[in-house]
């Protein structure tokens, strides 16, 4: 295997005595798209801030290519980030603000403007070089912020929540360009969200964090699939955690904790009691939730606790208050560590 | 008509104490002085018959004294302004980057000064640096002078208690336009590979020039027209123009020429307000 492109060892970094990130340990591939997951307060974005040398660890090192940055300063590191705010300069137009680094750079004169307008045409933005930054919609912001980045030609990019201030509907579409931009430039992107959907779709590996500890790091549908623990399979998908000794489980794998069973891996029967047995449940609706291609229902069990279950929109679906009968496989019960 | 009636104490305000006396101002600088209570003529006579005329003019122009004195007027506001900028930067930008808890402390600290009057801070410099004042005391003290050095009554006193006087109207448009300026952007430059330097040259301070202008403005008006901190601190013949304004008016008695004097001044600080319009 080659050698990675970034290693974090053992980083550490306290805010008086919170907890931002703890012993963290990671390497991130060459040309590859790594999705860094977790709510707010996880850690993801001081890790991201720490890999770009705006903050300092209080403890650990980093590698890039196998050389020790961690105390080297922003100006001095060979990776480019892009802020959630976009932090584009606002009294420099976008050719500006894209060529701002090659100027420190020393880049002569025609160069950067070449590059500045290969770079224009990268984001599809060409013709837009003389506008300010409050002359352009957040989509087009976005896309300087990134060709800001890029026109640097850096082996790795941070971004800090690239899709988070755009409108849903441009969320997807910029989401897929950026993941061809990041094949095309062949750029290890390191990127920053809290929507599992975004990490999940965009990303070859997802590193999921919490309180400052990395819990699973792996390819997108391997942890979706394999959650290791409790906290992963509720973040990715809100998935059911099933305790054998309170449900009767028939697991694949028998003998953990705890299992997960995600709530389109359920199958919801109509009325009745069902037949008792393994893998089986009944109870009655408590909640219902319309998502479109599917609804979430939210069943009470007869022996107390609940299930989110999803049932396809063409199924048929229950009322609220009605009751249901609902099974699943054996090989659905995923063994949970903790 | 709802607006119109918000606008109206504003408006009000502004033409009694603001349109109305540089009216009266400008009609008694176009009049000719006389014997008499009030000792001038204005411009219009009985039956509005035009008597006025530009004269009073035409003598600041010519005559040096004037012409000087407005000068000296805009040089030392000019200086004081300089000063107070390269002087309040720094503090601002400290400011404005100190822990959430003390900005408003040290804003305050900033701010202290106004606690005291006025006259008695400039008696506080005048004790400091009178021949027995403490800063000689202390130097013929330590032994590095035997005799007293001439601080008071200097270019560089006066420069000193006008600076002291005027520091707080510049820290205070420095630090709002400082503390407005998102942190990120300076982080985007420092991460595109530029040094601190470079990062304050090319980012800092191009967005807090604003603010560099507003501090400018707000210490340059007041010190154009200050006349006091000359008088208690500067030398003899510093002769600022507020006072010899004070000395046509008073002394002479000639209203039309300290009017005329005056309208001069409204002028020339008319036009760094237009520059600063330009620029923002």
């Amino acid at each position: 295997m080659a050698p990675p492109l970034l290693e974090a060892r053992g980083l550490r970094r306290h805010y008086g005595g919170a907890v931002a990130l703890e012993a963290l340990d990671l390497a991130i591939m060459p040309g590859e798209f790594f999705a860094l997951l977790g709510g707010s307060g996880s850690g993801k974005s001081t890790l991201l801030r720490l890999i770009a040398g705006l903050e300092v660890p209080d403890d650990g090192v980093l590698f890039l290519e196998g050389r020790d940055i961690t105390r080297d300063p922003p100006w001095a590191r060979p990776m480019h980030m892009m802020f959630q705010s976009y932090a584009l300069f606002p009294h420099m137009n976008v050719a500006e603000n894209i060529g701002y680094g090659l100027r420190r750079a020393g880049v002569a004169r025609a160069e950067q403007e070449r590059r500045i307008a290969e770079v224009l045409a990268l984001v599809k933005l060409e013709g837009f070089g003389a506008r300010r930054p409050h002359q352009i919609s957040g989509g087009q912001k976005q896309r300087v912020a990134l060709a800001r980045s890029l026109v640097m030609r850096p082996k790795l990019l941070l971004l800090d929540e690239p899709l988070a201030a755009l409108d849903a509907g441009l969320r997807e579409q910029t989401g897929f360009e950026l993941r061809a931009l990041q094949r095309a430039t062949g750029a290890a992107f390191v990127m920053v969200t809290h929507d599992q959907g975004e990490a999940l779709a965009l990303a070859d590996r997802i590193a999921v964090l919490d309180g400052g500890r990395l819990m699973q790091v792996g390819p997108p549908a391997a942890v979706y699939a394999r959650p290791a623990s409790a906290f992963v399979a509720r973040f990715l998908g809100a998935a059911n955690i099933l305790d054998p000794g309170h449900l009767a489980l028939a697991p694949a794998e028998p003998g953990a904790a705890a299992y997960a069973l995600r709530p389109e891996h359920i199958r919801l029967a109509l009325g009745g009691a069902g037949e008792a047995g393994d893998n089986r449940a009944s109870g009655a609706v408590r909640d219902a939730a319309f998502r479109g291609e599917a609804t979430l229902f939210v069943v009470a069990l007869d022996g107390g606790g609940e299930l989110r279950v999803t049932v396809p929109a063409d199924d048929p679906m229950p009322a609220v208050g009605e009751r249901v009968a609902l099974a699943w496989d054996a090989d659905d019960l995923v063994p949970l560590a903790a | 008509m709802r607006r119109a009636l918000v606008l109206l104490p504003a408006w009000t305000w502004l033409l009694a104490f603001a349109a109305a006396p540089a009216a009266i101002l400008l009609g008694i600088a176009l009049g000719s002085s006389a014997e008499g209570v009030p000792p001038f003529r204005w411009p219009f006579g009985p039956g509005f018959v035009w008597q006025g005329g530009l004269g009073n003019f035409a003598t600041l122009a010519e005559d040096e004294f004037y012409r000087d004195s407005l000068l000296r007027a805009a040089r030392l506001a000019a200086s004081t302004a300089t000063l107070a900028l390269l002087l309040g930067f720094p503090m601002a930008f400290a400011i404005a980057r100190a822990r959430r808890g003390w900005r408003v402390p040290l804003l305050a600290l900033v701010l202290l000064p106004f606690w005291t009057g006025f006259l008695l801070r400039m008696g506080a410099f005048i004790g400091l640096l009178r021949d027995q004042g403490l800063v000689n005391g202390v130097l013929i003290g330590l032994g590095v002078i035997a005799e007293p050095l001439p601080l008071l009554y200097t270019e560089g006193a006066m420069l000193a208690g006008m600076v002291h006087a005027y520091l707080p109207f510049a820290v205070l448009p420095l630090y709002a336009a400082l503390s407005r300026l998102d942190p990120e952007l300076e982080q985007a430059a420092a991460d595109l590979g530029a040094g601190p330097v470079t990062v304050f040259r090319t980012v800092t301070l191009p967005l807090a020039l604003p603010g560099v202008a507003a501090a400018f403005l707000l210490v340059f008006i007041p010190a154009a027209g200050e006349f006091v901190i000359p008088e208690l601190l500067g030398p003899t013949d510093a002769l600022p123009v507020g006072r010899v304004l004070w000395q046509e008016f008073f002394q002479n008695r000639d209203w039309p020429l300290a009017a005329a004097l005056a309208v001069a001044l409204l002028a020339l600080l008319i036009v760094p307000i237009r520059i600063f319009q330009r620029l923002s």
